[in-house]
């Protein structure tokens, strides 16, 4: 038999999580993130949270939330550009920022997973992400040293997944889902079809259940577009 | 005269070559995709997880789960891909990807680039363009020449923070284009009606002008 991994709510999907603790949020902008685990976040209280998440959310959605409730002492992410509350807090020092490069991101989230301590990757070298680290030369190229994180929980998002935690992504809905996935040692996603294990095709899985501990249908997904671009029919 | 947005986009557009796999930054690059040569056929790619960009959709058919590294609603062309940030970024690092073109605040004349924080002002974040930076063979820049105060914005060292370090081949400006050389920025081409003087006078670092400059043909 398949091991069986579902949670009834978000609420029992946090269990054990805890004031001060890292914690992944998958997500690109406000697309495929985890919106029922972050507004049962909310309501536990949880404090004091580090947050790996591409992106900050916007003011009223995504990890805008818990900045508003200041449950966040520290955001890593490689772009937070569109949320006010997140910049005023930022500018008063209520709230930490370590930005660091989109594939150094990524790539910190999988080596987590794939038990690669640490990596040299060319990405800002000479510049002031580079401070600090281990340089070495290879194929006559510079490299900096950087790390794997070290999250206690990740929350992903993913459009279909079974009773046994595997999961399909839906168009650019994949982004960081996967790698936070890996990543996590606990991993709770969220999906928006919860079907029982033989109907999705093994060929079709895009992260396979052994990353993930607990998996949910989402209540409800609201789906908000950051950038709603169109173009006319003429 | 000097070009507008769309000039610069459209010069840009004459470097793609059939079969290329292209990311284009936010800002003038995206325009680039307005211009793609008849009888070539290439990609985009976008480094949030897709390859086979198409252009925006049509109201009512946006999708909130198909955005770009903009966070706009876009569309998949026949034969896209969808993957994930590391597979991605594999591919930007792993130099699969053949033309990178992106906007900058400063470009120095060894091909150090600086786009992405104005110290004293609020930080967003590099994204993915330390990455994209990194790796790549084939940078091109595409910028206005000066800034709103009019100074120069090809230098001889970046004043603001770097994105990376003698990583750009290329820069197209309102002004002209110009291959990154040892030696500075070498004059390739002058905008229709620029002078080679005009544009002496707009750049602060090293320039190599050798003969005669051709204009561009657009």
């Amino acid at each position: 038999m398949a091991i069986n991994k579902v949670v009834k709510s978000a609420e029992e999907a946090l269990e054990g999580i805890a004031n001060d603790m890292t914690v992944m949020f998958g997500g690109f902008g406000l697309c495929g993130i985890p919106e029922n685990a972050i507004a049962a976040i909310r309501k536990k209280g949880t404090k004091n949270l580090t947050c790996v998440s591409n992106n900050a959310g916007v003011d009223g959605f995504g990890l805008g939330v818990l900045l508003e409730s200041r449950q966040v002492k520290k955001m890593i992410s490689s772009y937070v550009g569109e949320n006010d509350e997140f910049e005023r807090q930022m500018l008063s020092g209520e709230l930490e920022v370590e930005l660091i490069p989109q594939g150094t991101l990524a790539e910190r989230c999988r080596a987590a997973g794939a038990g690669i301590p640490a990596f040299f990757t060319p990405a800002g070298y000479g510049t002031e992400v580079a401070l600090g680290k281990e340089v070495r030369w290879f194929n006559d190229k510079p490299h900096i040293l950087e790390h794997a994180f070290d999250a206690a929980f990740a929350f992903v998002k993913a459009d279909k997944g079974d009773t046994a935690g595997n999961l399909i992504f839906n168009a650019t809905a994949r982004n960081f889902n996967h790698v936070m996935a890996m990543a996590g040692k606990i991993t709770v996603a969220e999906v928006e079809e919860l079907v029982p294990v033989g109907e999705l095709d093994p060929n079709e899985i895009h992260t396979p259940g052994i990353f993930i501990q607990r998996i949910f249908q989402g209540e409800k997904f609201e789906k908000r577009i950051e950038q709603r671009t169109v173009r006319s029919r003429n | 005269m000097a070009l507008d947005k769309n000039g610069i986009a459209q010069r840009i557009a004459q470097e793609l070559r059939d079969g290329y796999y292209v990311n284009l930054g936010i800002g003038i690059p995206t325009l680039v995709a307005n211009y793609i040569p008849s009888g070539i056929d290439v990609e985009f790619q976008s480094e949030n997880g897709m390859l086979g960009m198409g252009p925006f959709p049509f109201e009512g058919e946006e999708d909130a789960d198909l955005i770009n590294a903009g966070k706009q609603t876009i569309t998949a062309m026949p034969g896209a891909a969808y993957f994930d940030s590391s597979m991605s970024f594999a591919m930007i690092r792993g130099q699969h990807v053949d033309l990178t073109v992106l906007g900058a605040m400063e470009v120095s004349d060894q091909g150090d680039i600086a786009n992405w924080k104005i110290p004293g002002m609020m930080v967003k974040g590099m994204g993915g363009a330390m990455d994209l930076v990194a790796s790549a063979k084939n940078i091109i820049v595409a910028m206005m020449h000066t800034n709103k105060k009019g100074e120069s914005k090809l230098l001889r060292q970046c004043t603001l923070p770097l994105t990376g370090v003698q990583c750009v081949t290329r820069v197209v400006s309102n002004l002209a284009v110009f291959d990154l050389s040892p030696k500075g920025f070498k004059l390739v081409e002058r905008a229709p009606g620029v002078s080679v003087d005009e544009i002496k006078a707009a750049t602060e670092g090293r320039l190599i002008i050798e003969g005669e400059i051709p204009e561009m043909k657009l």
